[in-house]
């Protein structure tokens, strides 16, 4: 065995892609609901609000493997730039996955709105009632949103750019576990 | 990630290789941006938007920043609910239950333009939000009309467009209403009560109804679709009319709390089986049974500028566990155009006069 793994770690490796879902589930959620009047509005709201404090819980825990478990390596071959950019744009994923549900749940602290997750489950305010601050809090969810949503697109094509053109280990690396190549 | 792993040697691909490769990572990256665009709305101009419901109230009343985009005109009042339990066999909710519930409220006349005198409508609208014990929330914002005109938002936009000023004129094209409601023939029941409608002198006492349905729930899960109303518990003297003059609502209300608390009684009413649930144009038969749920008590009024009613978002789909919204269309519509009309206001809060003046001193 080497010092370095070849593979993330099977729970990272979970989190990753149950988180993809997640994340991409809300962005498609979140847009779909501020351009709808109809019922839909209504319920995927519904399902914005506990969807968005499930990834909140699950990025605590994320953030914690993460630190407690070794990454592979990026490939030594990989030009310095987009070494720095796959560091950068993972510090930014996470930023976002932490920020986006805390900004929703500070909004909605700041409208005065009871914080629910279902018809009884509700959750205390994290901000005080302040029409301005609501008025902050939403345009900045909205607008991290969509960079959250760029965010996730470039880290798509930085993954089929490892697998399909430098046919390196990295998309590998959080498709499979070690067992699985020779 | 510091350390790199060795470098793989993999044989160099070809041009055409590479560039199909490279065809295809932009082929998914489009596929998802794509399908993104399709959901936000970006490929159907057409989709009512909140956005296009609150932009036609702008151009039809012009831009009030700070103001609410509809029913702007309005006072704050305070008070609180007096449940007399009748209701608690139908709803678990604890507004029902608890003797007492305080209430931040907003009368207000159902146009867009904050400084439209009160006899440009004969209609008064009262939004309440009732604060339960246990945090949660019923937000009501109900209207002295016993049904809407139109019973989706896609015709409640149309009903909007037909009043925009036509850009030729700048004016509202005069046969543009009437044509409407020539093709909405579910507006008859509302046009049969405005045209004995007139512009009421007070807002104490008027009756205000919830228009839209919602389904009171209980501790046993069963459902029963309702409507409700308050009904003022002061009545005039037959035939008292609006006095001349704007802003006689408010300086009547004023005058009227000064003397003592204001009274409405809650009355829900049950929908048989059958009766439209769906359809805020519709009418509930008469005979139907109503429950006196308790009663409103309004205390004191504040300013809408700097009053607690201000910030508010009188969403009907703020409910508490025990109250639901039925599949009225209206409904969700309601509560996406608030959202925006909020956003808005909310970003605009040190436009308001009020703001100005304090800033100014």
């Amino acid at each position: 065995m080497s010092n370095q793994p070849n593979h993330f770690a099977p729970l990272a490796r979970l989190l990753h892609w149950l988180m993809a879902l997640m994340i991409i589930a809300m962005l498609f959620i979140g847009a779909g609901m501020v351009a709808s009047v109809s019922e839909r509005h209504e319920w995927l709201i519904h399902l914005h609000k506990p969807l968005g404090i499930a990834i909140l819980l699950l990025v605590i825990v994320r953030l914690a493997v993460r630190f407690s478990t070794r990454q592979p390596p990026l490939p030594a071959d990989l030009p310095g730039w987009q070494a720095l950019a796959a560091k950068a744009s993972h510090v930014l994923l996470y930023a976002l996955m932490l920020i986006l549900p805390l900004l929703g749940w500070a909004m909605i602290s700041a409208a005065g709105d009871p914080v629910m997750l279902s018809s009884s489950l509700q959750l205390p305010s994290i901000v005080p009632a302040n029409a301005q601050v609501f008025a902050f809090l939403r345009k900045a969810h909205g607008y991290l949103a969509y960079l959250l949503f760029l965010t996730v697109l470039l880290h798509l094509a930085a993954a089929l750019f490892h697998g399909w053109v430098r046919r390196d280990d990295v998309l590998d690396s959080m498709l499979r576990g070690n067992k699985d190549r020779g | 990630m510091v350390d790199r792993s060795s470098p793989p040697t993999r044989p160099p691909l070809s041009a055409a290789s590479l560039t199909l490769r490279l065809a295809g990572i932009a082929v998914v990256v489009a596929a998802v941006a794509g399908a993104f665009a399709y959901v936000n709305g970006t490929f159907d101009p057409q989709r009512l938007t909140p956005k296009k419901l609150i932009n036609v109230l702008e151009t039809n009343n012009g831009v009030h920043p700070g103001f609410r985009r509809n029913h702007s005109k309005g006072v704050c009042v305070i008070g609180h609910f007096e449940s007399s339990g009748e209701a608690r066999s139908y709803s678990s909710a604890q507004v029902f239950n608890e003797a007492r519930t305080p209430v931040v409220g907003r009368f207000a006349l159902p146009a867009g333009n904050p400084y439209a005198p009160d006899s440009a409508v004969p209609i008064r609208s009262l939004a309440l939000r009732f604060t339960q014990a246990n945090g949660q929330q019923w937000r009501t914002g109900m209207n002295s009309m016993p049904v809407f005109p139109v019973g989706t938002p896609e015709a409640f936009y149309q009903l909007q467009q037909a009043q925009s000023p036509d850009p030729a004129t700048g004016k509202p094209n005069p046969a543009a209403v009437p044509a409407f409601f020539g093709a909405h023939p579910e507006a008859g029941p509302f046009l049969a009560w405005i045209k004995t409608a007139k512009p009421s002198a007070s807002y104490v006492t008027e009756t205000y109804n919830s228009v839209n349905a919602f389904y009171l729930v209980n501790a046993a899960g069963q459902k029963q679709a309702v409507r409700w109303s308050m009904v003022p518990l002061v009545q005039d003297a037959a035939g008292a009319t609006a006095p001349e003059g704007g802003d006689f609502l408010e300086k009547d209300l004023l005058q009227r709390i000064a003397l003592g608390p204001l009274r409405w009684q809650l009355n829900i009413t049950l929908a048989n089986p059958g009766d439209p649930v769906n359809d805020a144009s519709k009418a509930w038969p008469d005979g139907r049974k109503v429950v006196n749920a308790g009663t409103l008590v309004l205390e004191s009024t504040q300013p809408q500028l700097n009053g607690e009613c201000r910030d508010i978002n009188y969403d009907p789909l703020v409910l508490p566990a025990g109250i639901e919204g039925s599949d009225d269309p209206l409904l969700a519509a309601r509560s996406a155009g608030y959202a925006s009309s909020y956003l808005r206001r909310t970003s605009e809060v040190s436009q308001l006069p009020a703001a100005k003046q304090e800033a100014q001193q």
